[in-house]
């Protein structure tokens, strides 16, 4: 075949066409990916949830619901139920102080308000540095504390937490963060 | 030029990032791991074959004038195609990449290839140098992943294999540049010895 001359009609051919097939495609692929990525989106917040809450037999996306903060927006709150009984809470909170700016956590708490544990969601923390806040020995030492009964802070704010070295920043926003998850419940009376 | 030469040479002789020295801004900025490099690698070899072999039965269709803006819907079009499956099926991977996987479209190496041989070879002879090129770019960021997390970490895929922390600086931005200088530096080595 010839190579085709540049002439209008035959660009707006080649362009259009290829812009169609083009198009054609990605609504086909999207067609196909859209419930797989729904699902993974799905799957990834339901393991969160049952990492950080007791055991439960609910489906709390199901029952999920909102709790404003008091400063403005609102979060999402897991009820976990073994049988009925509420077992804990899972919270989807988030913080804007973190190294890289946004990041969120799934935050867990018993009845009583004691932390059952938490996990990170999204973040844009700097690798090997403030990444490290994923790893148990970091977010395993907030386990059974109260943030009630002393503020979550690091040490170096007069806290009790163990920052991560080098990673100061994210350690006291991952503080700020879960601190704002339980403010939230005791605000809604539910701790 | 034989076909095996033509894929060998994206290898050493002609690797996209340690000699042509393109793709760099990916290559310094998903490197933090052997994984996440290859990975990154991996996505980009894809979209390189699919558009070699696109665009070189194509090129007689395309008229000159307007190639590049033709180049690009097609690029961006497997680059979109990468992006849903990557999310759909390794989320994690997707999100460690994170803005990396959509700035494919706007990768020299990419567009580079379009334009400088698959326009002008035939369909078998680009999906070849497609694979070669894309190949030599994933294990140009393998090894320079492999080289920050051992440095940087004291970790190679994940597994860790000294329990304090490694040279911080190697995961950070200067240690990239670092790494890279000395890659380069081992490449234009041995390029100088077998010649």
């Amino acid at each position: 075949m010839a190579k085709s001359e540049s002439t209008l009609k035959n660009m707006m051919l080649a362009l259009t066409l290829i812009a169609t097939v083009s198009a054609a495609g990605l609504g086909f692929v999207y067609e196909l990916t859209k419930e797989p990525i729904a699902l993974s989106v799905l799957n990834k917040k339901l393991n969160a949830i049952r990492e950080v809450v007791p055991e439960f037999t609910n489906n709390p996306d199901d029952e999920m619901f909102r709790l404003a903060t008091g400063e403005g927006d609102s979060l999402e709150v897991y009820p976990a139920k073994n049988n009925g009984e509420i077992v804990g809470y899972a919270v989807n909170t988030y913080t804007n102080n973190g190294f890289s700016g946004y990041f969120s956590v799934m935050a867990g708490f018993r009845p009583d308000g004691s932390i059952s544990g938490i996990s990170v969601l999204e973040h844009k923390e700097t690798p090997g540095l403030g990444t490290k806040m994923a790893e148990p020995g970091f977010r395993n030492q907030f386990t059974g504390r109260n943030p009630g009964e002393s503020i979550l802070k690091v040490r170096k704010d007069g806290g009790e937490i163990d920052a991560i070295t080098a990673a100061t920043i994210s350690s006291r926003a991952f503080c700020e963060a879960v601190q704002r998850a339980y403010n939230t419940l005791e605000k809604g009376g539910l701790k | 030029m034989s076909q095996l030469q033509n894929f060998t040479k994206g290898f050493i002789r002609e690797n996209p990032l340690l000699v042509l020295v393109l793709g760099t801004c990916p290559a310094l900025a998903t490197t933090t791991s052997s994984l996440n490099g290859m990975g990154m690698g991996i996505a980009t070899t894809f979209v390189l074959i699919c558009s070699n072999v696109v665009i070189s039965l194509l090129s007689d269709l395309i008229p000159d004038k307007v190639r590049i803006p033709a180049f690009i819907v097609i690029i961006a079009s497997f680059v979109t195609i990468v992006d849903l499956i990557m999310q759909a099926f390794v989320p994690d991977l997707y999100q460690a990449l994170g803005i990396f996987i959509p700035l494919i479209v706007v990768n020299c190496i990419v567009l580079g290839r379009a334009e400088a041989f698959a326009s002008k070879n035939k369909t078998l002879t680009s999906l070849i140098d497609g694979a070669g090129m894309g190949l030599g770019f994933t294990m140009a960021l393998g090894l320079l992943g492999a080289m920050r997390e051992i440095l940087g970490e004291g970790a190679i895929f994940g597994y860790k294999f000294i329990k304090s922390d490694g040279i911080l600086v190697f995961i950070l931005a200067p240690g990239a540049f670092i790494a890279l200088g000395y890659v380069i530096a081992l490449v234009n080595k041995i390029r100088k010895t077998s010649k």
